[in-house]
């Protein structure tokens, strides 16, 4: 073997290794949030949308509060997310257009099935969160500016506390995703707050319960706004409309309903049938 | 804890049948970590070779920064390459983002000063050895280089595994600038940390025992090949 | 290339002085050894020689030229005493150089067979014992067609055996009209292979002389007391 042949075999294997790396055309690129990916609904979803159109959707996963940042930078075509405050603030900076109610789930406060706090059988969500930081027990936050965090963070004002008073001792931010939050508080035996989605599709569950739900403070509205090609030039506005109007039409709300995990409805559908062009 | 236990019949499950989902992750985890590992070997080996044999002012600075940038984070430095590479940066109207090309680019310059630094020493330590006989037969410095390369392929074999282990096992710079797009950007590693984040350790340590066989096949090709370019 | 002329050869690194005040003058095609004690600058002055060292003070001059001028080393070689083995066969060390000079490959049999390595043509070079090694470096040497062979103390490391075997070489191509330099402590082998000996002390020539002279009447009280040495 010679430095001539060594050469021109890694000129071959980087050839056949580079070959066809890039995204194709017909595509629209969604910056969602985790737990509609991580819940199963896309890989449900796509496939119908995808015969429908041929047009391929790229789902990135990150928190909202990632999400929203990624699409701000134009790195997305469409945003899918759960943080209606700053959802409206997207639009109203001209980072997207015309914010639309897709579906909506619900929070639970999760915890250790011994419940410490004893929060169980509690209706109202801020009087278990109060009882949770009376009794000094551990609370998991996710503390990385995603919808479920600023659910979380309403959720403490309404009880009239300031949990980052005691951050590090009782209340633990994790600054991580919701499945690391999950993992970090069933290590922990702490109590946190998910959507259900998420928790319905978690694996690592262990001794870990539902102990407040149904609440209609913990009402969970997930929002599709496509991104402003005013402001960014480079986005595939009409991809990413058509998927807007297939995801907010009859075909997608009605697959939307449909999902089931469990034997259990993780989605509810509520787009308003005035769907603009 | 009955999670071991879980973790070899998940693998047994993922070896057992040709899982297409599977295949696919691992082939692109392949292929973006070889073909990183090959372009900064391409550039940091002669770089390296260089920077061993040649005295210039300031080589000290040089040697210790290049040195310093093999512990760059790799999250760091998908960042910066999203920044680079996002529809709103400087590169964005190439539309990189979130294609195999950008996780490509991200661990080329994770690699790049794992094997300049480590050729770097090699050939500084073998040229003490050379400098006379080549200085003797006036060998020019484009020569040298390749000499000194050619004469130490074996140990930089090692060099070069080096590189690819800290390419196929890293999760922060390809999380950022790949995305974990299903079908298009999902490697091993942003799997595992998918299935973690699932809650579904015992997958995710059996993707693991997978990328750790891979990991496994390729160092043994490239030690069987040591024989044949002795 | 000759002759080689040295005017008031002096050098000094970081304020020691290494040589001092050489002249010196090799005008034939024949075998000059220097000797001396460990540390009298013999192998110093023979890379300077060589133009490895540009020397301090001083002129070094090939038939007029700069001994550091690119052309004048090119028409040079030299084997030094542990030899350099390129990693990889023996043949490739051989055809590496020929390739170097632009000569053809079609030589590497000559060469080899001059250091009698024929049959070990595909072996790697670094797994041939001390004495082919060193018969290696020097067919690998003048397969550059040098007009002076340079040779730093080749046999120290070498058995009797194979230091005989190492001199027929280098007289055979000093044979060749190549003028050969050695340095050596080896005054039985200075005795077969010297036509002149330049005997060094302290970093300067202290003799210069043809063999004959040397052995019989050496003319410096260095040079007599270190024959003395090595006679007792």
């Amino acid at each position: 073997m010679t430095i001539k042949s060594t050469i021109s075999t890694c000129i071959i294997i980087c050839t056949i290794l580079t070959g066809n790396l890039h995204a194709d055309d017909q595509s629209v690129l969604v910056q969602s949030t985790t737990s509609t990916a991580n819940s199963g609904l896309y890989d449900y979803l796509l496939p119908h949308f995808e015969s429908a159109t041929g047009i391929k959707v790229h789902v990135v996963a990150v928190g909202t509060g990632q999400a929203i940042r990624n699409a701000s930078n134009c790195d997305a075509d469409v945003l899918l997310v759960h943080a209606k405050v700053a959802e409206q603030k997207f639009v109203e900076d001209g980072y997207g257009v015309n914010r639309l109610d897709l579906m909506y789930n619900d929070f639970v406060l999760i915890g250790p099935s011994d419940d410490p706090a004893g929060i169980k059988s509690i209706t109202d969500a801020t009087d278990a969160l109060k009882k949770i930081a009376d009794s000094n027990s551990i609370f998991a936050s996710r503390g990385d500016n995603s919808g479920t965090h600023r659910k979380e963070l309403s959720l403490w004002q309404h009880s009239d506390t300031e949990p980052g008073l005691h951050s590090g001792k009782w209340y633990r931010e994790t600054g991580s995703g919701m499945g690391a939050t999950l993992n970090i508080a069933i290590g922990m035996n702490a109590y946190t707050i998910t959507d259900r989605a998420t928790w319905i599709n978690f694996k690592n569950r262990a001794e870990h319960r539902i102990l407040v739900e149904g609440d209609k403070r913990l009402f969970n509205q997930y929002g599709i706004i496509l991104v402003n090609s005013n402001r960014c030039p480079l986005s595939n506005t009409q991809t990413g409309q058509r998927f807007i109007n297939w995801m907010t039409g009859d075909e997608g709300q009605s697959l939307i309903a449909s999902y089931k995990l469990s034997d259990q409805q993780l989605f509810y559908p509520n787009a308003k049938p005035e769907i603009s062009e | 804890m009955s999670t071991f236990s879980q973790v070899f019949s998940e693998v047994g499950v993922l070896l057992s049948g040709p899982d297409p989902d599977l295949l696919e992750i691992v082939w692109l985890s392949l292929r973006v970590s070889l073909t990183a590992t090959l372009a900064a070997c391409a550039i940091g080996l002669p770089l390296g070779a260089l920077l061993g044999i040649k005295n210039f002012p300031g080589k000290t600075i040089v040697t210790v920064l290049i040195n310093t940038l093999m512990g760059m984070p790799p999250v760091v430095l998908g960042l910066i390459v999203y920044l680079m590479l996002s529809r709103s940066g400087p590169m964005g109207f190439l539309q990189l983002l979130y294609t195999p090309t950008a996780m490509i680019i991200a661990q080329f310059a994770l690699v790049l000063p794992i094997v300049t630094a480590l050729t770097r020493q090699q050939i500084e330590d073998n040229w003490s050895e050379y400098s006379d006989t080549m200085n003797s037969l006036c060998v020019p410095l484009t020569q040298c280089v390749r000499t000194l390369l050619w004469d130490s392929r074996i140990s930089l074999l090692t060099t070069g595994l080096a590189g690819f282990s800290r390419a196929i096992s890293e999760v922060g710079a390809v999380i950022i600038v790949g995305g974990n797009i299903d079908h298009l950007t999902r490697v091993m590693t942003t799997a595992i940390a998918l299935e973690t984040s699932k809650g579904d350790l015992p997958l995710a340590l059996a993707l693991g025992v997978v990328l750790l066989t891979i990991a496994l096949a390729v160092n043994t090709l490239v030690f069987s090949s040591r024989t044949r370019i002795a | 290339m000759l002759p080689l002329v040295t005017k008031q050869l002096g050098l000094s690194v970081d304020n020691k002085q290494l040589l001092h005040n050489i002249w010196l003058e090799l005008t034939d095609n024949h075998v000059t050894v220097i000797m001396g004690h460990n540390g009298a600058g013999k192998s110093i002055l023979l890379r300077c020689m060589h133009g490895l060292i540009e020397p301090t003070e001083g002129t070094i001059h090939w038939a007029g030229c700069k001994a550091s001028s690119i052309e004048t080393r090119k028409k040079q070689a030299m084997v030094f005493q542990k030899p350099l083995m390129l990693n990889r066969s023996t043949s490739a060390n051989i055809e590496y150089v020929l390739k170097l000079r632009d000569k053809s490959e079609s030589l590497t049999q000559k060469y080899l067979q001059s250091a009698g390595l024929e049959h070990k043509a595909d072996q790697p070079a670094r797994s041939l014992s001390g004495g082919e090694q060193q018969r290696l470096a020097i067919a690998r040497a003048l397969a550059c067609e040098p007009g002076v062979l340079f040779l730093d103390e080749p046999t120290a490391n070498l058995d009797p055996g194979a230091t005989l075997k190492v001199e027929s070489q280098v007289i055979s191509a000093s044979q060749q009209t190549i003028k050969i330099v050695l340095v050596t402590h080896d005054i039985a082998q200075a005795r077969r292979l010297a036509d002149d000996v330049v005997f060094m002390s302290d970093g300067t020539v202290t003799e210069h002389s043809s063999a004959k002279t040397f052995f019989s009447q050496p003319a410096s009280a260095e040079a007599t007391s270190f024959m003395s040495a090595y006679i007792r």
